[in-house]
């Protein structure tokens, strides 16, 4: 239990993507099964647990510490698993544990109790455990880490640990359940690549890579079909054996959150696809915003009013499997044939194709990329026409042909200070643009970026901050932002949310500060109107319901 | 005598009329006795200062040859008249030359803990009880939360991590008097050989550690070009805590932040300073040390100042002791 508390330790307070995946593959290494596999479980969530009231353990404290004392202590730390844990007292006499309890067999022992006799297991096992282990104890049995890390992620600890691609563990994930003895004996090298039972639900997809500046020169514009972008999120949805399941792109099971779509797909196979919300082109109906879509993800369940408000469809990209056929190795062309025939048969509000664009030069297709027809349309999808479907990034058969982003100049309103290597510089920054308010001109926050400028840069921006901080709050400073005193940026950006988060009412999406403008006042900067106009406000009747803007 | 009289809070600091003098006055006074070294107990300025021969080098050190007009040495254990009362300097077990004040007149002893510690620590002499009517005791971490774990595992952290991430370098905030040179005098312990690069800010301390015969092995100022920066890669470097933010941390390669403090046991509190690696070491008694203390001097009445006051007073009435909050102003927990 203690490499597992001192990891979770360990990951709460390290901020660096790869550090957090060395931790986690240390662990992996290190820890032994099945206490690992308990942990995998825990941090990918595939854990089931019966879980335990927050009053329940407010009554086992409540048995040894004063009422008092206790709400000045919950007060003081603010989490009650971390009070918890901090506060407990051994019975005095009682038996303290020699040794460390296994994660497994505290898991085993979870497993075991019944409802009636939860509640002195848990004492007992706060009892035995260490101050970190009992608030990963705490952790595990209130359901929920939090602790920044994705399946994404640890899968890709997992991939390290065994030096094996990370679409090999996607494929096998859903196929596995804890504590994954088998995956972790063949990380280890001991034995063979476990075998699955029935066909793999979710194969590893096929990812493009951007077009670089001299890409496009030397390939012939006949060996490609192009199609649009669509902005939504890439999904798998599979059929098989009596399976159904919708996958993200990195093979989280996000099924439960879409019920119209999984009862709509009633014909066998495993499509690729984009998931979007509003209607489909057989419907002739309007594909809807990102920020619509966005009400429907990260939900397990979803109401009955989100599935009318919000229906989602899937626009086929591809087919891996045709009925139980794997036809992956079939070229692009005979696939999307096969896709056509089977969407034609599928329910209309639910599916259509993702139409191809024709052109014959690559110029232009660049003047399409441009001015797309539809404003949830990010780009151009270049794909050969005789490529297999194979798992990964790899360049040449897939390249995706994003539409330039839109740049606004905004002003600095707040920085705080990075971490790692960026730990003394103020390189997170908040910025707004002009807006009215009251009848007077203020920023409103539109973004934040911590990347986009060099290091040369940083330097220049971190001393205006340094200098011109008009406020403190903890980590954060207000910096001084006027109409003719302020620092101006040029952001880029590849669209817009709207969010009732966000006092100006929207939040750009994956921005960036492409320009230092020193040459501009803040006066100068754009407004929230200017930002709104670019987007052209696409389903501007929808954004008006939900944003009063 | 009645206590309250023979000791009460001034806007300037814990004041004994009888005797005319200030125990670790904030403001500047014409007699100051004082318990330890840290910049908040102990400020420049006063006219006569009595404290241990460690407490005044410290201050010499810190301020300079005048931060008094006369100083004189007190020795541990021994009884210094002051007028009609009598004062004497008890180890407190906090930093070098850190003393507890015992004030008696009349028959009636009150001891002014100052800060304190009851854990083993390298670097100063143990915490030693003595009895008396009231007990004025800190409450830095006087919440049933705070229980420091024990010092050996959280170096180990420090080990580990050093094992991992060789190509980092390691830096640790610790406070410049006492927690910079138990840290260093911990991983001395664990077996840690490596030169251990200081601040600037250290250094003058660090001699002074040495120079009372407190062996702090291979020190090494952390002031190298950039070109070099490469050379602090896996290696434990010690600041003052704000040296973090400042652009002296820029030298070094891609640094693991690391603070040693008790408040590193609150997750949140080392999260949102940015902290990696929390090395959860202190100065003051955790919650069990202040109320086991408080158990074995048991005095007729104990006193509570800076810190979590209001826990600890509730601690005492549920144990039957009569205690009351001091509210003592100008000392700063935030340092430890």
């Amino acid at each position: 239990m203690r490499a597992f508390a001192e990891l979770l330790d360990r990951l709460v307070l390290t901020p660096q993507r790869n550090a957090k995946i060395k931790l986690m593959a240390d662990y992996f290494r290190n820890a032994p099964d099945p206490d690992r596999g308990y942990a995998l479980a825990a941090i990918a969530g595939t854990l089931t647990l019966k879980t335990v009231k927050p009053n329940v353990l407010r009554q086992l404290v409540l048995e040894r510490l004063d009422e008092v004392l206790f709400r000045y202590s919950y007060d003081y730390i603010g989490d009650l698993a971390e009070t918890i844990s901090l506060v407990w007292e051994r019975q005095a006499g009682g038996e303290t544990a020699q040794q460390d309890l296994s994660l497994g067999a505290v898991m085993h022992q979870l497993e075991m109790a019944g409802r009636a006799n939860v509640h002195g297991l848990v004492r007992s096992l706060l009892d035995q455990l260490e101050g970190s282990s009992r608030f990963a104890l705490l952790k595990l049995i209130t359901g929920g880490l939090r602790i920044g890390v994705s399946a994404r992620l640890v899968k890709q600890a997992l991939a390290d640990m065994g030096n094996v691609d990370i679409t090999e563990i996607e494929t096998l994930w859903h196929g596995l359940s804890p504590p994954y003895t088998a995956l972790f004996r063949w990380l280890d090298g001991k034995s063979d690549k476990p075998q699955l039972d029935m066909p793999a639900v979710f194969h590893a997809v096929m990812l493009a890579t951007p077009v670089a500046d001299n890409d496009l020169a030397t390939l012939d514009p006949k060996a490609f079909a192009a199609e649009w972008k669509w902005d939504g999120i890439r999904v798998q949805l599979a059929n098989l054996a009596g399976t159904r399941r919708l996958y993200s792109r990195s093979g989280d099971d996000i099924s439960g959150a879409f019920p119209d779509i999984l009862e709509a797909a009633d014909f066998e196979g495993i499509i690729d696809g984009e998931l979007l919300v509003g209607g489909t082109m057989r419907t002739n109906r309007a594909t809807r915003t990102f920020s619509d879509l966005q009400q429907r993800l990260n939900r397990k369940t979803v109401t009955r009013r989100m599935l009318e408000e919000y229906p989602a469809f899937i626009r086929g990209y591809d087919l891996l499997f045709c009925g139980r056929r794997d036809i992956r190795q079939e070229s692009f062309l005979t696939r999307r044939a096969e896709l056509s025939a089977l969407i034609d048969k599928a329910a209309p509000s639910r599916f259509d194709l993702s139409p191809l664009v024709p052109f014959s030069s690559w110029e232009e297709l660049d003047r399409l990329r441009a001015d797309p027809p539809d404003p949830v349309i990010e780009g151009i999808m270049l794909k050969r026409l005789d490529s297999p479907y194979t798992a990964g990034r790899s360049k040449g058969p897939w390249f995706k042909w994003k539409r330039e982003p839109y740049n606004v100049d905004a002003v600095l309103m707040y920085a705080q200070r990075g971490h790692g290597k960026r730990s003394s510089y103020y390189s997170d920054f908040t910025f707004g643009v002009w807006t009215q308010s009251d009848g007077k001109d203020v920023l409103v926050p539109v973004g934040k970026a911590y990347f986009g400028f060099t290091d040369a840069e940083l330097e220049v921006l971190d001393r205006y901050v340094r200098n011109n901080t008009v406020e403190r709050f903890g980590p954060v400073r207000a910096i001084r932002a006027e109409p003719d005193h302020g620092f101006v940026v040029e952001v880029a950006f590849e669209g817009i949310n709207f969010s009732t988060r966000h006092k100006s009412g929207v939040a750009m999406r994956f921005p960036r500060i492409s320009r230092l403008r020193t040459d501009k006042l803040p006066r100068d900067a754009d407004r929230l109107e200017t930002l709104l106009a670019m987007i052209g406000q696409p389903g501007a009747d929808m954004v008006e319901i939900r944003e009063p803007i | 005598m009645k206590p309250e009289t023979l000791l009460y809070p001034t806007p300037k600091g814990l004041y004994c009329e009888k005797g005319g003098f200030y125990i670790d006055p904030v403001q500047p006074v014409e007699k100051a006795l004082i318990t330890h070294g840290h910049a908040d107990h102990a400020r420049a300025g006063h006219t006569h200062v009595l404290a241990t021969q460690e407490t005044l080098d410290i201050m010499r050190i810190r301020y300079g040859d005048a931060f008094c007009v006369s100083s004189q040495a007190a020795v541990l254990g021994a009884r210094t008249g002051i007028g009609d009362i009598t004062a004497s300097f008890h180890p407190a077990g906090h930093v070098l030359g850190s003393a507890q004040i015992a004030v008696e007149a009349n028959g009636t002893r009150i001891v002014v803990s100052g800060d304190y510690k009851r854990r083993r620590d390298p670097t100063c002499a143990a915490f030693e009880p003595v009895p008396c009517d009231v007990f004025i005791t800190e409450a830095t971490f006087g919440l049933p939360v705070f229980h420091h774990p024990d010092d050996r595992g959280e170096v180990a952290k420090l080990l580990t991590s050093l094992r991992q991430f060789p190509e980092r370098a390691h830096i640790i905030g610790a406070y410049a008097l006492g927690k910079a040179q138990r840290i260093i005098a911990l991983l001395r312990e664990a077996g840690y050989d490596q030169p251990i690069y200081i601040h600037g800010a250290l250094a003058r301390l660090c001699d002074y550690y040495e120079e009372r015969g407190i062996g702090l092995g291979d020190i090494r100022p952390a002031t190298q070009d950039v070109q070099d920066r490469q050379s602090f890669a896996g290696a434990v470097v010690i600041g003052p805590p704000a040296a973090f933010a400042d652009k002296w941390a820029r030298r070094f390669p891609d640094p693991v932040a690391i603070f040693a403090s008790g408040w590193m046991l609150v997750r949140q509190r080392a999260k949102q300073r940015g902290v990696e690696l929390p090395m959860i070491i202190s100065d003051h008694c955790d919650w069990t040390e202040l109320t086991e203390t408080i158990r074995e001097i048991n005095p007729a009445q104990v006193w509570v100042t800076h810190g979590r006051e209001e826990a600890l007073v509730r601690w005492c009435e549920l144990e039957g002791i009569a205690a009351r909050p001091l509210h003592l102003v100008g000392y700063d927990d935030e340092g430890e």
